[in-house]
């Protein structure tokens, strides 16, 4: 089951616990695999370690017990800037850089690996059109002159730019108006299926996570709890999958 | 009233020349404070074990009382003695503390957002102590250069006590004999400096406020 070639991200046994492992584990015992190509979402309430496990693939973390495994090498063995320019990073609110342009925010990693000045223009050009900003309006605002919305559209234009195989996006939509959610949700569902990356999603929405997975993995105290595709994961009988299932009841149906 | 502006007006070139080495002064040491304190504020972001001792030390300087500090540089060799120079260590000394204070700050206090991302994108600490803390910081270090260079202008009259010249040997003199024209003669220029520093520091530091 476990192939490098298949399996971009593939954690084995992997534990983490804060302060260099002194304090109670945040993750605990995980093991799983995303094969190229395929969004995993991580879903769960606060606290229960999706920021934490995303942060174990790009080397923000490294495991206190077990291994991480990136395009089949341990993390631990991977140069952590290298590793990290070749994962695309989405987050919350963006953390778009305020003293930079738009167009600066976009082209930072390439800037960073020296590609030349032409080719960055061009490629931040490509990446705006992507996420549906025009560049000759946008390239040259500042983050403060955008609204959440179009800050989010630039943070995944930046996560993109350099070409990453991997990206992980940490609630990349959470801060924004349910109208404007629904929108880049539906945009991003099919820039991703046409891009073809290697996605790990984290979200406590389940609509949300519905919505883009190719594979759910619900967490619970930093425990695998249920991992299911989108079409079985509500027929599970875990009594965490039913408390996320009855959120989307007390919704309304929404959907 | 008048009796001053006579005086001034008599006084005009000694007044000027003492305002000149008053200024001197100021630019002297604000400039060694300034490529002392910045530069450890830089070191003392990451280095915690660094931070308590060079902030402890610099508050320090802070509490000694102006007149006494110019007093305990006098007997320590190279640095200290009568004139310019122990009272450039000195005023040095006294504008650390804000310098290194508000650069540690302007330094660390970023949005957790942005200091997040820059490190998942792949920048090196350096990279990201330059292109994002930095800049992003230097209202606030300005905000610390700018009181520290009032200070330092009130804090220079002083100077005059240990033959450093400047606008203090006005007020001292007038001090000794009770001449409140001569006094003022001092005081007024360097409250005029000081006035004129913060004014100009101010836009600057808006200036360059990121919002």
């Amino acid at each position: 089951m476990a192939n490098a070639e298949q399996n971009l991200i593939e954690f084995r046994g992997v534990s983490w616990r804060a302060n260099g492992g002194s304090e109670a584990a945040i993750i605990d015992d995980v093991s799983l695999e995303v094969a190229r190509g395929k969004t995993l979402v991580l879903l769960g309430r606060s606290g229960s370690g999706k920021t934490t496990l995303l942060k174990l693939i790009n080397g923000m973390h490294w495991p206190s017990k077990g291994k991480v495994l990136v395009e089949g090498r341990a993390t631990r063995e991977w140069d952590a800037i290298r590793l990290r320019r070749g994962i695309g990073y989405v987050i919350q609110e963006a953390g778009l850089f305020p003293h930079f342009t738009v167009a600066e925010n976009v082209g930072l990693v390439p800037g960073l690996e020296n590609w030349p000045k032409e080719k960055i223009a061009g490629r931040v050009k490509e990446m705006l059109q992507l996420v549906g900003l025009e560049p000759g309006e946008f390239a040259q605002r500042k983050p403060r002159e955008l609204s959440g919305g179009q800050r989010q559209r630039v943070g995944v234009a930046r996560a993109l730019a350099a070409d990453p195989p991997i990206l992980l996006m940490d609630e990349p939509f959470g801060a924004l108006d349910p109208v404007t959610r629904a929108e880049l949700q539906r945009e991003f569902k099919a820039l991703a299926e046409r891009l073809g990356k290697t996605i790990v999603f984290v979200t406590h929405d389940l609509r949300e996570a519905l919505l883009l997975a190719s594979h759910i993995i619900l967490l619970e105290k930093g425990r695998l709890a249920a991992s299911a595709g989108p079409e079985e994961f509500l027929r599970l009988r875990h009594p965490e999958v039913l408390a996320f299932a009855a959120s989307l009841d007390v919704t309304g149906g929404a959907a | 009233m008048t009796g001053l502006w006579s005086f001034m007006a008599e006084h005009q070139s000694e007044i000027l020349s003492a305002t000149v080495e008053h200024v001197e002064l100021v630019c002297i040491a604000m400039a060694a404070a300034i490529l002392i304190g910045v530069p450890l504020g830089m070191l003392i972001v990451r280095r915690a074990e660094l931070r308590a001792l060079a902030l402890g030390i610099a508050g320090i300087f802070q509490t000694i009382p102006s007149l006494a500090l110019f007093g305990f540089l006098i007997p320590i060799p190279f640095i200290g003695g009568i004139g310019k120079r122990t009272a450039i260590v000195a005023l040095t000394l006294y504008a650390l503390l804000p310098i290194l204070r508000n650069t540690y700050v302007g330094l660390t206090e970023i949005d957790p957002a942005v200091l997040e991302s820059a490190e998942a994108m792949g920048m090196t600490q350096a990279q990201i102590l330059f292109r994002v803390r930095f800049p992003l910081g230097l209202a606030v270090i300005l905000a610390g250069v700018r009181t520290a260079t009032i200070i330092t202008i009130g804090v220079a009259t002083i100077a005059a006590a240990i033959g450093a010249g400047g606008l203090g040997t006005f007020i001292f003199r007038g001090v000794a004999l009770v001449n409140d024209s001569l006094l003022l003669a001092g005081a007024i220029p360097a409250a005029l400096l000081a006035i004129l520093a913060d004014f100009l520091l101010g836009r600057l530091e808006r200036r360059l406020r990121v919002t």
